[in-house]
């Protein structure tokens, strides 16, 4: 059977019906945002986008930043090649080591498993995002202080998802230390120094 | 001449304290820029495809659907067809385009035929039956001799009697020379026949046996004997920045090149040669680099095609960093060494003999020998060694080349000794130590004060741990040495007439801490604060300064920032004198200062006494004598102890450090924080290749399995147990001058753990890494025998 054999619905332009059966089971769980074209699924609209490039509106730091983006652009790559955002690193490139962790609606995730498309609607802050001009957070002082870094590669995704563990661990013990900082890797080393980081800096803080 | 020595230890207002590193802020707060990081208007992407066999000859390729895909601005084949290629992930061809994704979508319509040939990627033990291999020395081969101290006299023969396959030019001969081969063995070079290289069948190339003394009748004497089988795997070095590069033709024959490197310096004159433009014309960047650990010293293939890509397309800035999957294939690999050992001691527990066979390989060259005995120089040896060929990545150095192999197999063959002698090994290894020649004295300091951190004699127990349960406690210990004598390095240390300080030098800071070694060492000897200084690193119009590679850094750079530091305040000095009534030499720039030694009444604040200098600032030039002279703010040889503590859960076979320390010398220490971040790191990095790392190549398809980081494991902080670090430091350690420090503490970590192991469960688990499998395997078959 030939792509133009197929029957209702009819996709509309530069979507091929081999497209639309990849697509038809995400149903209706698409927002309908500007840019993506919208087909008919079963009789519910379905937001289609691509395959070319399509409008992109995120939200980082506070900030509202535009784009025209491929659907498959991940929300690491369009930071950092779109917006010059480059803390988050990209190095494993499969959701194993953390270094482009970043905060989406307050919850730390790693950017290069989201689409940049669905990420939108959703506050996202990147450690850039998490000072203001030089002023450094607590954490990141402790980071220097403990010297919790040495290529400093692994160190923006280390200090976004440090900054949200400790946030939910204010008092942390050794073994929440052990579970919530599992998630990023480090090459040099540096574990000693960031396991003294999360044991310490609430202690220093609550202290003064 | 000036007096550039160090300091006395009472007036050293920086050196050798607890100093944070300088670029923290930068670093912590997501601003640090790395090559990955460059991202300039209109740069194009570039990405490279890869052989996906083993070994095989293309037979075609067809770029014309990349070349007419919008968006793509160059595509350029990188080996053409009828080449042959040796390994799965080799470079065959490259496009640059406008962004990624159209990079990809290009590289997968370029069409390559191969003519698919026989691989072989095992480095399982080779066959006894091998004939000794003949053939003419290749490069490899000669350096294997004289990385493993092959008397000279055996290097000669060899070379007369069989030939080399290389033609050393005069460059290369002056460089081995100056690295320390004798000029006898320079000269044999010289005088060698040329011989064509053999198209060889056999990926086994075993060199002749070395002998010592009179190892059998020491063995037929000996009161103990042990055999065993030792060894490591081949392992990555998942630099977390992949390697890169990117370039930018400024204009006809100016080249601008951005690449993560160790090697700043160093890079030119490698991308000006195949390009055919004048070295001076290229200027090399690079502010951050995300890991190198030996692995990142030239442009390599992929960054001389993004100046190729550049190049077709109108010059426009291109950039390629490799995949993860192409870092952890080809961007560099520690070769694996193993061995089959015999040791002997006499009734006092002096070891009198030494016997192995050891094999690995370092893909399709050699790879090194590990120098086996390591540290020790038992009276009567034989060993031989076999290099085995395969169709991988070639091995790149890797923190301490071939010494973590050779302590794996010496230090497990020494504990299996003292195992069976129901001795303590720190006992058997004290008996012992006059055998490690010049460290000696410095290992007889630092073994009580590792036993005393890891609480030896209180926790220590004979082989095989007899309490109940299924989890087994041990401990293992290990040492090491290395070289580490600082670089050729050069410096360039200007006065402004306000007081500020500018230093400009060709290196780069790996996370070593280089730019705090280097502010440090500054501001300590012009007596003003670290924040005075501005310093200027990775760039290759600065002074040049060598590549980061064998611990020789901090070394150079503090000695050649020393000097120039120096120079400077002297000519300050010689300024200022007047205006203090006072002759140069009787002046000192002490705590914001220059004033009269001893009559702190005729003092002028440092900004006072620069503005003596005119209009104009002053630059002093600082320049580390060459090589062949005796060093003099450096220097060359550590020594370091380690100590693991383990628990072997026999029932999963999964082993956790509970806790390690390292006690470690380097010498003179410019900065206590960094350098026992050094050590801590490289325990950490230990832990992971010890238990968790290992290159995995498919026998069938030749190709790695695990090249991501969900199955090439790294540890994770869950892992590391408790690391104590003691750094040697006082007298007899800091009149020695500056050392490097970055291979020596990675050496043990590997051996110290497998021996806890040992000493845990009773049995040897042969080879790292130590996984489960394997230590299940050791305990079923009682530490017998074991497959790599």
């Amino acid at each position: 059977m030939k792509d133009n054999d197929a029957r209702k619905p009819e996709p509309v332009s530069g979507v091929t019906r081999r497209d639309f059966m990849k697509i038809s089971g995400i149903g209706v769980a698409v927002p309908l945002l500007a840019g993506p074209t919208v087909v008919q699924a079963a009789g519910e609209d379905v937001a289609v986008s691509g395959p070319g490039k399509v409008p992109v509106e995120l939200t980082v730091n506070g900030k509202k930043l535009n784009a025209q983006l491929e659907p498959r652009v991940t929300l690491l790559d369009a930071l950092r090649d779109n917006f010059n955002l480059t803390g988050a690193k990209r190095v494993c490139d499969r959701g194993v080591c953390g270094a482009c962790t970043v905060l989406m609606d307050g919850k730390t995730m790693y950017a290069c498993s989201v689409l940049a498309i669905d990420a939108q609607a959703k506050k996202i802050t990147t450690v850039e995002g998490l000072t203001e001009g030089d002023a450094l957070t607590p954490v990141m002082q402790a980071f220097i202080d403990h010297d919790a870094q040495q290529c400093g590669f692994c160190t923006p995704g280390f200090i976004v998802a440090t900054t949200r563990f400790l946030e939910q661990h204010p008092n942390p013990t050794a073994d929440d230390v052990r579970l919530g900082l599992s998630g990023n890797f480090c090459r040099c080393g540096t574990y000693n120094g960031i396991r003294a980081v999360a044991l310490a800096t609430t202690r220093e803080g609550r202290s003064s | 001449m000036n007096d550039y020595q160090w300091p006395d230890p009472a007036t050293r207002p920086l050196l050798g304290k607890r100093i944070s590193r300088v670029d923290g802020p930068v670093k912590v707060s997501g601003r640090a820029k790395y090559t990955y990081d460059y991202n300039p208007d209109g740069l194009l992407a570039g990405k490279i495809l890869r052989c996906p066999y083993a070994h095989a000859r293309i037979t075609s390729i067809d770029i014309s659907a990349a070349e007419k895909m919008p968006g793509v601005k160059a595509v350029r084949i990188i080996q053409p067809a009828g080449t042959e290629i040796f390994w799965a992930g080799d470079e065959v061809a490259a496009v640059a385009a406008v962004d990624e994704p159209t990079a990809e979508d290009a590289i997968r319509v370029i069409k390559v035929q191969y003519e698919v040939l026989p691989h072989f990627v095992s480095d399982a033990e080779p066959p006894k039956n091998i004939a000794l291999d003949t053939g003419p020395l290749s490069q490899d081969d000669f350096e294997d001799l004289e990385d493993n101290q092959v008397p000279d006299e055996q290097v000669i023969a060899t070379i007369k009697k069989n030939g080399i396959s290389f033609k050393p030019s005069d460059k290369y001969l002056k460089s081995t020379q100056e690295s320390g081969t004798s000029a006898s063995v320079v000269q044999a070079l010289r005088e060698a026949k040329y011989v064509e290289g053999a198209t060889s069948h056999s990926p086994y190339k075993k060199t002749a046996v070395q002998k010592q003394g009179e190892p059998d009748k020491a063995f037929a004497s000996a009161a103990t004997v042990v055999e065993g089988l030792y060894g490591a795997s081949c392992i990555t070095h998942c630099c977390l920045e992949t390697h890169g590069m990117a370039t930018e033709w400024t204009a006809e024959k100016d080249l601008v090149v951005h690449i993560s490197t160790q090697n700043v310096s160093g890079v030119a004159p490698q991308v000006a040669e195949p390009l055919g433009i004048p070295a001076g014309n290229i200027q090399v960047l690079e502010q951050y680099v995300g890991g190198g650990f030996g692995s990142k010293w030239g442009p390599d293939r992929w960054g001389m095609t993004t100046a190729h890509l550049s190049k077709s397309a109108g010059g426009k800035p291109v950039k390629i960093m490799l995949e993860r999957a192409a870092e952890q294939e080809v961007a560099g690999m520690r070769p694996s060494g193993y061995g089959r050992v015999k040791i002997a001691a006499d009734k006092d527990g002096k070891f009198v003999a030494w016997e192995s066979t050891s094999w690995g390989t370092g893909g399709m060259g050699g790879g090194g020998t590990p120098p086996l005995p390591y540290i020790f120089d038992i009276p009567n040896q034989r060993k031989q060694n076999v290099a085995i060929a395969t169709n991988q990545g070639s091995a790149r150095a890797w923190r301490a080349p071939t010494h973590p192999q050779a302590a794996v197999i010496t230090m497990g063959a020494i504990e299996d000794l003292a195992a069976k002698m129901n001795m303590d090994p720190v006992d058997l290894i004290t008996r012992n130590l006059e055998l490690t020649g010049k460290r000696a004295d410095t290992y007889r300091d630092e073994l009580p004060i590792a036993a005393e951190m890891m609480e030896w004699k209180k926790n220590w127990h004979p082989r095989g741990d007899k309490a109940a349960g299924p989890v087994k406690r041990g401990l293992g210990l290990s040492m090491h040495t290395w070289g580490g004598r600082g670089h050729n390095s050069e410096c360039d240390l200007t006065i402004h007439p306000d007081g500020s300080v500018e230093i400009k030098m060709g290196t780069q800071d790996l996370g070593t801490g280089c730019r705090t070694v280097i502010t440090i060492v500054a501001a300590d000897t012009l007596g003003i604060p670290m924040e005075n200084v501005k310093l200027l690193i990775g760039n290759s119009r600065y002074p040049v300064s060598g590549g980061s590679g064998g611990s020789t850094t901090t070394g150079g750079v503090s000695a050649s920032t020393r000097r120039a530091a120096v120079e400077a305040r002297d000519q300050l000095f010689a300024k200022v004198a007047p205006a203090l009534k006072a002759r140069p030499e009787e002046l000192e720039a002490v705590n914001g200062t220059v004033r009269v030694k001893g009559d702190p009444s005729r003092s002028l604040s440092w900004k006072e006494a620069c503005s003596k200098i005119g209009a104009m600032p002053m630059t002093a030039h600082g320049k580390n004598p060459d090589k062949s002279k005796p060093p003099d703010l450096t220097n060359s040889g550590v020594g370091g102890v380690q100590m693991a503590d383990v628990s072997v859960d026999t029932e999963t076979g999964i082993v956790r450090v509970n806790k390690m320390v390292a006690v470690q010398d380097c010498g003179l220490v410019i900065d206590v924080k960094t350098a026992e971040s050094q050590v801590l790191g490289a325990l950490i990095m230990g832990i992971s290749y010890a238990l968790y790392e290992e290159k995995i190549l498919d026998p069938v398809t030749g190709r790695m399995l695990n090249p991501n980081m969900e199955f090439y494991r790294l540890a994770g902080i869950a892992d590391i147990g408790e690391l104590k670090v003691h750094m040697m430091t006082g007298k007899g350690y800091d009149e020695r001058g500056v050392i490097g420090l970055a291979e020596p503490p990675v050496i043990s970590p590997g051996a110290s753990i497998s021996n806890a192991v040992a000493n845990a469960i009773g049995v040897r688990v042969p080879f790292l890494p130590l996984t489960p499998n394997r230590v299940l395997e050791a305990l079923e078959q009682g530490g017998a025998h074991a497959r790599v």
